[in-house]
C-alpha cells in the first residue's frame, strides 16, 4: 500500500493516521498484528524513529498495544475509538472548511444544502 | 551531510578516517583521537567516491581482504546483496561501470559492521531500482542493528525521510547541525501580495525571496507564526531540498 506524504504535516503524524485509515477499513481487524516498526520503516523508506512516533501516538490513545516479544497489535474497541475520535474532528476538518468555502465562492446556504443532497443522492446510485 | 559542491564534505570524512590530516584540531571517536590509532579507527569504515582498491583485483578478493581488517564484516550477508543487485563477484574493479563501482562499495558498507559507517555520495551512478534498494536495505539493516550511519549525498528529497539528523555545511563551516524535525518544523514560506509580505516579514529572520509578478515568496527561519494571519498571506512549509537551497545560497 502506498502513502503519498505531503510536506505539510510531520512524517509520524502521517503514519498514525494511515494506521488509522486502515484499521477503519478494517485491513488490522482488531487483535490483529500490525506490521513491525522494521516493516513499516522499510516499506516507506522512513527512518524507524519517525515510523515508532507515528505508532506511539496510537499506542497512547489505546488504539493499538504491545506485545512483549511478539508486536503491536489492533486494540478491542479500537473501532469504536477511532469512530468517535473522526466525527468529534468531522466539524473542524469538513463542514468548517466547507462553510468557509462556500462564503468564499457565495454559494448560498440552501445551495449548500441542495449540493448536500446531491451528495448523497448519488452515493446511494452507485 | 549535506552541502554544495566543494563544501567540504569529503575533506571533513577524510579527515575523520585518517586518510588526510587537519591542520588544526583533533578527531575522537569514542574520546580516543583517531590519528594513527588503529583501535580507533576499527571502530569506522568509510565508503569513498575515490577508489583505493587495486584495479586489477576482483570483488570476491576484495570482499576477502575487508574481512580481515574488519573481522566482523558478515560474507554471507555480502554475497546476498551481490546477488540481489546482480553484481558478479568475479569481476575486477576496473571492469566495473560508475553505478556497479558504487554498488559494490555499497555492500560492504552494509556489510562491515562496525559502529561508525561513513558513505560519501553512496548512490552516485545508481539507477533509481537501485537506490531504492539501498534506502530499503539500509534502513532494514539500520533497525536490525543500529551503527551509526553517515551519508554524503547531492540527492536531498531521496534521503529526506529517511534521515534522523541533519549536518549541512557551507564553505568549510558547520551551518546546521540538528534533528530533521526539528530542522524541517523550522523553516516556512508566506506568499502573497508583494506589501503585505514585506510588511510581514520586517521582524523576520529572511532567508530567500522568490518574486513573481505582484506576488512574492518570503522563506523564513523561525517557528510558524501562532494566531490569525493577515488576510491574503498563505503559509506554507518547506521541503528540505528548499530549505537546503535557501540556506546555502550564495
Amino acid at each position: 500500500m502506498q502513502i503519498n506524504f505531503d510536506n505539510e504535516r510531520p512524517i509520524f503524524i502521517q503514519i498514525a493516521e494511515w494506521i488509522e485509515d486502515a484499521i477503519l477499513a478494517g485491513a488490522f481487524p482488531e487483535e490483529t498484528q500490525i506490521p513491525s516498526i522494521t516493516e513499516f520503516s522499510v516499506n516507506y523508506k522512513i527512518n524507524p524513529a519517525t515510523a515508532l512516533k507515528g505508532i506511539n501516538i496510537l499506542v497512547e490513545e489505546g488504539i493499538v498495544y504491545k506485545k512483549r516479544g511478539i508486536g503491536m497489535f489492533v486494540a478491542a474497541g479500537a473501532v469504536k475509538k477511532l469512530k468517535e475520535k473522526r466525527k468529534e474532528q468531522f466539524y473542524d476538518n469538513f463542514i468548517r472548511k466547507l462553510v468557509d468555502e462556500a462564503k468564499r465562492l457565495e454559494i448560498s446556504k440552501d445551495e449548500v444544502i441542495n449540493l448536500l443532497e446531491r451528495g448523497y443522492d448519488h452515493e446511494y446510485r452507485n | 551531510m549535506l552541502g554544495r559542491n566543494g563544501a567540504g564534505k569529503t575533506t571533513l570524512l577524510n579527515i575523520i578516517t585518517n586518510r588526510i590530516f587537519p591542520d588544526t584540531g583533533e578527531v575522537l571517536i569514542d574520546g580516543i583521537p583517531v590519528k594513527e590509532n588503529d583501535d580507533a579507527l576499527k571502530k569506522v569504515y568509510m565508503m569513498s567516491e575515490n577508489n583505493f582498491y587495486p584495479a586489477g583485483m576482483k570483488i570476491k578478493e576484495i570482499y576477502r581482504w575487508t574481512k580481515e581488517f574488519y573481522p566482523d564484516f558478515d560474507t554471507e550477508y555480502a554475497n546476498k546483496l551481490a546477488d540481489m543487485f546482480e553484481l558478479s563477484l568475479n569481476k575486477t574493479v576496473k571492469s566495473l561501470s560508475t553505478g556497479y563501482n558504487s554498488i559494490f562499495k555499497i555492500i560492504i558498507a552494509l556489510s562491515v559492521n562496525t559502529p561508525y559507517v561513513f558513505l560519501d555520495e553512496p548512490v552516485l551512478g545508481l539507477d533509481a531500482n537501485h537506490r531504492d534498494m539501498f534506502y530499503r536495505l539500509l534502513l532494514e539493516k539500520y533497525s536490525e542493528s543500529p551503527s551509526t550511519y553517515v551519508l554524503s549525498t547531492h540527492l536531498i528529497e531521496e534521503v529526506s525521510n529517511v534521515i534522523e539528523h541533519i549536518i549541512i555545511l557551507k564553505k568549510g563551516k558547520i551551518i546546521k547541525d540538528e534533528s530533521r524535525e526539528d530542522l524541517m518544523s523550522y523553516g516556512y514560506a508566506v506568499s502573497g501580495k508583494v506589501s503585505l509580505v514585506d510588511e510581514f516579514i520586517i521582524d523576520k529572520n529572511v532567508i530567500g525571496i522568490d518574486s513573481i509578478g505582484g506576488l512574492k515568496s518570503a522563506y523564513i527561519m523561525g517557528q510558524v507564526p501562532k494566531g490569525n494571519l493577515p488576510e491574503g498571506l498563505e503559509i506554507s512549509k518547506m521541503d528540505l531540498q528548499k530549505l537546503f537551497i535557501k540556506l546555502t545560497d550564495n
